[in-house]
């Protein structure tokens, strides 16, 4: 298969198609071709964790993977975390723990820490401590983050 | 940065796989090791050949007194496998620190061995556990013993036609009367990537307080993960600490050790005994 093909990606619940080579990243057809700004792309080389998505649950890094890999794998990203049209409870405490400053890697930190708490409801500081070492911020020394996240985990 | 053109089959089957690799064409599961290297233009492979949906790739299975494990497993489905972590507690422990945990939902046991990371982690393990692994192409089937498969940075005893399929593990070691097998891993990791700076992993199995089997292997330190032939010193005896210090001293004597910006070679030496130490010692404990 060469040149650009047509997929269908299943994102947020959606059914949604885009013209894609096989050298598309996932983060860029999320982000310029469906409109989906709020995964961000930070380092580029599969360090930072500000694209971090889910597929089937679980978190990835949207620069690290293929369009065409997401394909027949359910996407969610930030924008479909929204519960009942009000904030997820992580989206939630991080307003209200102050779990960022610019703000840059905080959908990749919620991201990751949905499947952290999805496997692991009440994780000690450590587990989020560990848990976290692929999302880097550089405002906020992480402590609100940490914050945030056993805040929405107590929340439960 | 953007990869270079190339095409991409999703296999439907392994014998789909199998037809479709050739000398140019590179296999992705997990793709968080390739994928980078794409980036960089590193690998510029014409097609692609994804192996990341075929179910008969996945799982962990009993065989015999060991375990075989689908070489498209995710770390994260090896944490998973309660029962693999009980028969080899290292692979937990291991596996557990590898990349972060995006990283691990998505890479694979195989991807990253067929990768060949001069300094990944589960190279070591899998030379002191002596795993096999399974090797398929289109022609047929050969097995290759982990401690013949690694050659160089990168480099492995596979064919651009072949596919690694499955990891095979022995039965868990067992120590003799009153005693048993220990394993641990001890590194030094470079602060930006995870990457070990060296890793030392062992495998100690203890009868009557005296160590009847004794394996050490590094990564990070020279070209390719390699296995110390001193750790045989340590058979016969108790595994007293002065002893343990001088086959730590032993195993990294002579070594060519790697030389870049992260650690000179004296440095990564010498950080190499003092991970074997660790290693040792902490595996002993486990086996008494």
């Amino acid at each position: 298969m060469t040149g650009t093909c047509s997929i269908t990606l299943d994102v947020n619940g959606v059914t949604r198609t885009a013209e894609v080579e096989p050298r598309d990243l996932l983060v860029y057809v999320l982000r310029d071709q469906l409109d989906l700004t709020g995964t961000h792309v930070g380092c580029d080389t599969s360090q930072c964790g500000a694209c971090t998505v889910h597929m089937d649950g679980r978190a990835v890094k949207s620069c690290t993977v293929l369009a065409l890999q997401a394909e027949g794998h359910a996407i969610t990203t930030i924008e479909g975390l929204k519960r009942d049209g009000g904030l997820h409870p992580l989206q939630q405490a991080f307003w209200e723990k102050h779990g960022l400053q610019c703000g840059f890697c905080t959908p990749g930190m919620i991201m990751t820490a949905a499947d952290l708490l999805a496997t692991n409801p009440k994780p000690t500081e450590a587990e989020i401590r560990h848990a976290l070492a692929g999302n880097l911020c550089r405002c906020t020394g992480y402590q609100n983050i940490v914050a945030a996240i056993q805040a929405a985990a107590a929340a439960r | 940065m953007i990869p270079t053109s190339f095409d991409y089959v999703r296999a439907k089957s392994l014998k789909d796989a199998l037809k479709a690799m050739g000398k140019s064409t590179k296999v992705i599961a997990g793709g968080h090791s390739l994928l980078p290297l794409l980036r960089f233009r590193l690998a510029q492979p014409e097609t692609l050949v994804d192996i990341g949906q075929l179910r008969e790739l996945k799982g962990i299975k009993r065989a015999g007194g060991g375990v075989k494990i689908g070489a498209a497993t995710t770390y994260r489905e090896l944490l998973e496998s309660t029962e693999l972590k009980a028969l080899y507690p290292l692979i937990g422990e291991v596996t557990e620190h590898i990349g972060d945990l995006q990283v691990r939902n998505a890479g694979t046991i195989g991807g990253g061995l067929a990768h060949a990371d001069p300094a990944a982690d589960m190279p070591p393990v899998m030379l002191v556990l002596d795993a096999t692994f399974v090797l398929q192409s289109k022609g047929g089937k050969r097995s290759v013993a982990a401690r013949k498969f690694f050659k160089g940075p990168f480099t492995t005893a596979m064919k651009p036609t072949e596919l690694l399929t499955e990891i095979q593990l022995p039965a868990p070691a067992k120590g003799a009367g009153t005693g048993g097998a220990g394993g641990a891993y001890a590194s030094f990791e470079q602060a930006a990537s995870g990457y070990a700076l060296v890793g030392a992993a062992a495998l100690i199995t203890v009868a009557k307080g005296m160590i009847t089997r004794a394996d050490l292997a590094f990564t990070g330190l020279a070209d390719t993960p390699f296995l110390a032939p001193a750790a045989a010193k340590l058979v016969g005896t108790q595994g007293q600490a002065e002893l343990i210090a001088e086959v730590a001293a032993a195993s990294v004597a002579g070594v060519e050790a790697n030389d870049d910006i992260h650690a000179s070679a004296a440095y990564r030496t010498h950080l190499g005994m003092v991970a074997a130490r660790r290693a040792l010692a902490q595996a002993l404990s486990r086996a008494g």
